[in-house]
């Protein structure tokens, strides 16, 4: 079952329809039908997509278990999070800050020890067998944390030494090589720029030929080229058989690059899904119709929650599901040239990650504020 | 047994010795070399004997235990401080070492500075006065006990420091006047009643008294007495690390 506020695949019409309900007014009938179904799906009459059954046919690297995390002070970081990464994946862990995103890689990492719950990676349980399970991470943290007098190659051979593998200097060059660092093996990384740092943690997490590879916002702070440098290299990986994980605020990026996405807020996943299926399902698409006359309001037959006139009255905005066979599109037009309204250009653009990711965090908090007042 | 890591921290550490030789090599040699000019050769010509042995030549285990409980502790606090500081602790943390392997890692490279560091005041010392050593391999035992116990502490020093004041406080307001306390300039036998039994609390008088013991077969306490104090510290040390990796305690919240 999941943990409470998570939201599974089941569930995602549901958040669907209510971030796009109030603007795209789609008919009460499919509304009503996917509550049902979701209601089924809780009672276990239909089986959730991300049901433990299901996910443990699928070839898992990383496996969280009812995860917590509560700190010292009291506050607690993480509420029972329940994670499974497939092998070979890009799966982007999105969150406002303080979410509990670098919480979760932490203790994965061994950084940080958990309150309770379990990690499995490639089946070794982090604590009791942290050496096998630690031996197949590579991380890049959020922080330019480099030793600023060593030099990136001796850097470089500490990382590999250190997680236990023997030299080999030919695999660290093409490492080298391939972040474009070969020219630099032998300055002090305090002499470097601040994209070769964060190159330097890359290479140094790859130094160890990681299984899965964690990456704690590596294009904070990059300039757009380099960003697009480190999006090349990630997908390179991905093909050699990495499995990544990258937490971003840059939903660009998750979009970009993601094969699945997560949502993680206050400490609980809410939400974790296909970025295509999660583009296609919560993606709403808006049509801006540019007027040849200003309008000082909408006549009567055009008003409707899902149109809005700019405030220069020169546009409208048109609010519709894409995935709706019926758009309303064709009727609005026919509206608009029934009120004698001019229609000067069209142009239409769906909803990003970003808007659904705000939209979800909203609701979840907006669902708990109603909560404790009730 | 991860011995690349353990290796690989060694390693580092050394290098990080010989990237600021100026500061951990010829700083402290110079300084001690000071200690044989002044007590030694201006103010020991002009003292008597002590125990049988010439001033000059009672202050040499002195002097080096002096230094040696200084460079451990600074060599082994810097050791795990330093990347606490920079955040680059990360990486000993996620990587497959036990934290054994990580403390003989940190602490053999910082007992390793330490005993050169012993041994090469003791030839420089060889310029400013003629000493013998009895007991070599005693000598030798001592060095290394009481560098391996040092950087222990140290170690600890290093983890539970949050700030340079903090790293700096123990060495500068305990250890050393304990150091010069300890009889490394006197004999104890050399202060009224009252004052010796005092100085007896004082744990550094038993690692000068054993090290002394290893040069000139003589000494302030029983040279058994010596060792078992040394080997306590030790095991308090141990625990002490232990206890660090068991809870966690400011290296994982």
């Amino acid at each position: 079952m999941a943990a409470r506020g998570r939201v599974d695949i089941g569930e995602i019409p549901i958040y669907g329809v209510v971030l796009t309900l109030h603007c795209a007014g789609l008919n009460q009938l499919m509304v009503r039908r996917m509550l049902c179904l979701n209601r089924l799906r809780r009672s276990g009459l239909v089986a959730a997509a991300t049901s433990p059954a299901c996910e443990g046919s699928v070839d898992n690297i990383i496996q969280v278990n009812q995860l917590t995390k509560s700190y010292d002070s009291g506050f607690q970081a993480l509420k029972g999070v329940n994670l499974s990464i497939r092998r070979g994946e890009i799966f982007a862990l999105l969150g406002p800050n303080g979410a509990g995103k670098t919480t979760l890689i932490s203790i994965v990492c061994g950084l940080v020890n958990a309150s309770s719950g379990t990690v499995l990676v490639d089946g070794h349980d982090n604590v009791r067998d942290y050496r096998k399970a630690r031996s197949k991470i590579g991380l890049v943290p959020q922080e330019l944390t480099n030793n600023m007098f060593d030099s990136v190659w001796s850097t470089l051979k500490l990382s590999r030494g250190l997680f236990g593998k023997p030299p080999n200097d030919g695999l660290l060059e093409q490492i080298l090589r391939e972040l474009s660092l070969w020219d630099k093996r032998n300055d002090r990384i305090m002499n470097l720029s601040g994209g070769m740092k964060r190159r330097v943690l890359i290479a140094k997490a790859l130094s160890h030929e990681p299984d899965v590879l964690f990456l704690d916002e590596p294009t904070a702070g990059v300039d757009v080229e380099l960003r697009r440098d480190m999006w090349d290299m990630v997908r390179r990986l991905q093909q050699r058989g990495v499995t990544i994980i990258l937490t971003t605020h840059y939903i660009e990026e998750a979009e970009e690059m993601a094969d699945r996405i997560g949502v993680i807020s206050e400490g609980e996943i809410i939400l974790i899904e296909e970025k295509d299926k999660l583009m296609q399902q919560l993606g709403t698409k808006q049509l801006a119709i540019q007027l040849h006359s200003a309008l000082e309001q909408l006549p009567e037959s055009l008003r409707a929650d899902a149109l809005k006139l700019t405030p220069d009255g020169y546009s409208l905005i048109y609010t519709f599901d894409a995935q709706s066979e019926q758009t309303g599109i064709a009727e609005l037009l026919k509206k608009l040239d029934l009120a004698g309204i001019e229609v000067k250009d069209l142009h239409s653009s769906q909803s990003s990650l970003e808007d659904i990711f705000v939209g979800l965090v909203h609701k979840r908090r907006d669902e708990q504020r109603l909560g404790e007042s009730q | 047994m991860n011995f690349y890591g353990v290796k690989a921290i060694y390693q580092a550490e050394m290098a990080r010795m010989l990237r600021t030789t100026l500061q951990s090599v010829a700083s402290p040699v110079v300084s001690t070399s000071l200690y044989f000019i002044v007590f030694g050769a201006a103010i020991g010509s002009r003292m008597t004997e002590v125990d049988g042995v010439s001033y000059g030549a009672f202050i040499i285990p002195g002097l080096i235990m002096l230094m040696l409980l200084n460079e451990s502790i600074s060599n082994a606090s810097f050791g795990i401080y330093m990347p606490k500081f920079t955040g680059t602790i990360y990486e000993v943390l996620s990587a497959p070492v036990s934290p054994l392997e990580i403390v003989v890692g940190y602490v053999g490279a910082a007992a390793t500075k330490s005993v050169l560091l012993g041994l090469l005041v003791l030839i420089t010392a060889r310029l400013f006065v003629s000493y013998e050593i009895q007991h070599p391999v005693w000598m030798l035992g001592f060095l290394i006990l009481t560098a391996v116990t040092f950087s222990l502490f140290g170690f600890v020093i290093g983890v539970w420091a949050d700030g340079f004041e903090k790293l700096q406080i123990i060495p500068l307001m305990i250890v050393t006047p304990l150091a010069f306390l300890g009889g490394s300039f006197y004999s104890i036998t050399m202060l009224p009643p009252f004052w010796q039994t005092v100085t007896l609390f004082n744990p550094v008088v038993y690692l000068i008294s054993g090290f002394r013991w290893s040069f000139y077969g003589a000494a302030d306490v029983h040279i058994g007495v010596s060792l078992g104090m040394t080997l306590v510290f030790l095991s308090i040390c141990l625990a002490l690390v232990w206890w660090i990796f068991r809870t966690g305690y400011k290296l994982k919240p």
